[in-house]
């Protein structure tokens, strides 16, 4: 089943002659609309008539999420504000969002490509999808939403939190096709089992899951417990959201990515060329018909493989390798982007707190669970635990407010954090990985 | 007419308060009254101790974290009501105790309770003002 055969299914001299010429228009729309890109281009000695294969793509420099930081909130937009129609965010280091803005043309689209990767995943009209992703400045929500619209399949907005309506709602509804982080699949299975609704009983038949790491065997779990096929979704919100690659429903190994709109790279994190098909690295995208904010080169920090071997489910996109870590110290806690750096610096805005710290994510009871510690020394130290107490709180809160990650402060003695001779060790993350 | 407390930061896992006070042993540091108010993460261990300086200096030079308080040692009536009759008269004042705890020595037929208050000035001016015995650190620490 596709949801648009002819793109899903271009032979590769076909698809490719398309990028081509798609990569060649957006360049210079950028070169001309972005002062960003027309600097960088100029300092690399490069201008878009230079690119005339897809290999040239290789000589353009990579763009940065520390560029969109510092470009914050709109400088990197390549489309008058009058032409664009949407705004999302993701969190950012210094408590400032990533901010990404589509023109309608861009919302057409994303919600084509979440058409085909719901169609992709197994889903089609009639299907009653129960979207648990968040909805707000977070892509996960309305992505999935719209294209579960445009698919023509009945979308019921749940968003997430609120579990206990959820499992009622689903069960009532008559819900066939679930959306969430995979860890929340999980938790809503657990939740219903206490609530005495056996998930065997439900119609539920695909789980699109994604927005985390997750495992082969974490899928196996979810399965088995929610009696539905687990599919793997990937997307970000700066090249565009939900959708940008799937698993198809056939194969289940290796997830589409929509080449018609992305150039996908794999390159070595270090250096920065180019990796063989098959070799792991880090995922490079480059957004070839986005007007709001096109990315050259994006650097996506995930770590994966591609391969270019034809699919049995007929569609003549490449796929990427399930997500095996991140080539940043990024961590994904209950599917909200924290950097150590960003926990470093709200501790060191709060008086007295020395740097002193480590993160530790576990996952208890299938959600995701952060504890930061913290090295008490005698600036810190009271001898009431009133005000310890209110300390904890207060680094919690800051925490809660400039990231929105609910996490429990531990106060420890001191030194009893590993100080290392080279790169400190700030993160402990026992959950389970492949 | 203060009284300095030490106290200690203490992470819940077993054998800290075993190494506390066994570091102080080692120094030949004897504990004179103690208490632990313990969360479900840490303790904060309060030591009235004879010799301050020793005691501080042995742990700091082990990692843990010291600080100085001051508390206030009141004699206490050893009878029924004795302890109600100065919290009432500190309560009229509206005087606060953050914490309390009972010393191990008697003075004379007297108990002696360490106070902690949010006003320790204004305190130890109204129990001396009602006729209360408020001793002296240096006497405190020997007996």
């Amino acid at each position: 089943m596709y949801y648009n055969e002819e793109f899903e299914t271009l032979p590769r001299p076909a698809l490719e002659a398309l990028q081509l010429k798609r990569l060649k228009g957006m360049l210079e729309r950028v070169c001309s609309g972005v002062p960003f890109y027309r600097e960088t281009f100029a300092r690399a000695g490069i201008v878009p008539a230079d690119v005339q294969s897809l290999a040239d793509l290789r000589r353009l420099p990579f763009t940065y999420k520390q560029n969109m930081r510092d470009s914050y909130p709109y400088g990197l937009f390549a489309a008058p504000m009058e032409e664009i129609v949407r705004i999302h965010a993701s969190s950012g280091t210094t408590g400032k969002p990533t901010v990404v803005g589509y023109t309608q043309k861009d919302i057409d689209t994303w919600t084509e490509l979440m058409a085909r990767s719901l169609v992709t995943a197994g889903v089609h009209r009639g299907d009653i999808i129960h979207n648990a992703y968040g909805y707000g400045l977070f892509t996960g929500g309305l992505g999935a939403h719209y294209g579960a619209e445009k698919l023509g399949a009945s979308v019921i907005p749940m968003s997430g939190g609120n579990t206990k309506r959820q499992i009622l709602i689903m069960k009532d509804f008559g819900s066939t096709v679930l959306t969430c982080t995979p860890s929340y699949s999980l938790y809503l299975g657990e939740a219903a089992r206490e609530e005495g609704v056996d998930f065997r009983s439900l119609k539920l038949r695909v789980g699109i899951f994604g927005a985390e790491p997750w495992s082969e065997s974490m899928r196996k779990e979810i399965e088995e417990k929610l009696n539905l096929s687990a599919v793997d979704i990937y997307g970000l919100s700066e090249i565009m959201g939900p959708g940008v690659a799937i698993e198809c429903i056939e194969a289940k190994c290796g997830l589409h990515i929509w080449e018609d709109h992305f150039i996908p790279e794999i390159i070595d994190p270090e250096t920065g060329e180019p990796l063989p098909e098959g070799e792991k690295g880090e995922l490079v995208i480059t957004t070839i018909t986005k007007e709001g904010i096109p990315l050259v080169r994006y650097r996506t920090r995930d770590i994966t493989s591609i391969t270019y071997e034809p699919c049995r489910c007929g569609r003549t996109h490449a796929r990427i390798a399930r997500m095996s870590g991140r080539s940043d110290d990024m961590l994904i806690i209950r599917g909200v982007n924290v950097f150590p750096s960003q926990i470093e610096s709200i501790l060191m805005d709060i008086e007295g707190v020395e740097p002193h710290y480590l993160l530790i994510v576990d996952r208890k009871d299938n959600l995701d669970i952060l504890e930061v510690q913290v090295e008490v020394d005698e600036r810190l130290f009271s001898d009431e635990v009133k005000h310890l107490q209110s300390l904890t709180q207060t680094i919690e809160k800051a925490i809660k407010d400039l990231l929105g990650v609910t996490c429990k402060v531990r106060l420890v003695e001191p030194r009893t954090i590993v100080r290392s001779e080279g790169k400190a060790k700030r993160v402990i993350d026992k959950r389970e990985r492949n | 007419m203060k009284v300095e407390q030490i106290s200690i930061f203490i992470e819940n896992k077993s054998g800290r308060l075993a190494e506390v006070t066994s570091v102080l042993g080692e120094a030949g540091v004897n504990i004179r009254a103690l208490s632990l108010a313990d969360t479900s993460d840490f303790g904060i261990l309060r030591l009235i101790v004879n010799d301050r300086e020793k005691a501080k200096a042995v742990l700091k030079e082990k990692g843990f974290t010291v600080s100085k308080t001051e508390v206030v040692a009141i004699e206490v009536p050893d009878r029924p009501g004795g302890l109600s009759d100065i919290l009432r008269t500190l309560d009229s004042q509206g005087i606060n105790v953050e914490y309390m705890y009972a010393f191990v020595e008697r003075c004379g037929e007297n108990a002696v309770i360490i106070f902690r208050f949010d006003e320790t000035e204004k305190a130890i001016q109204t129990l001396t003002g009602a006729g209360y015995n408020v001793l002296e650190g240096e006497r405190l620490y020997q007996m």
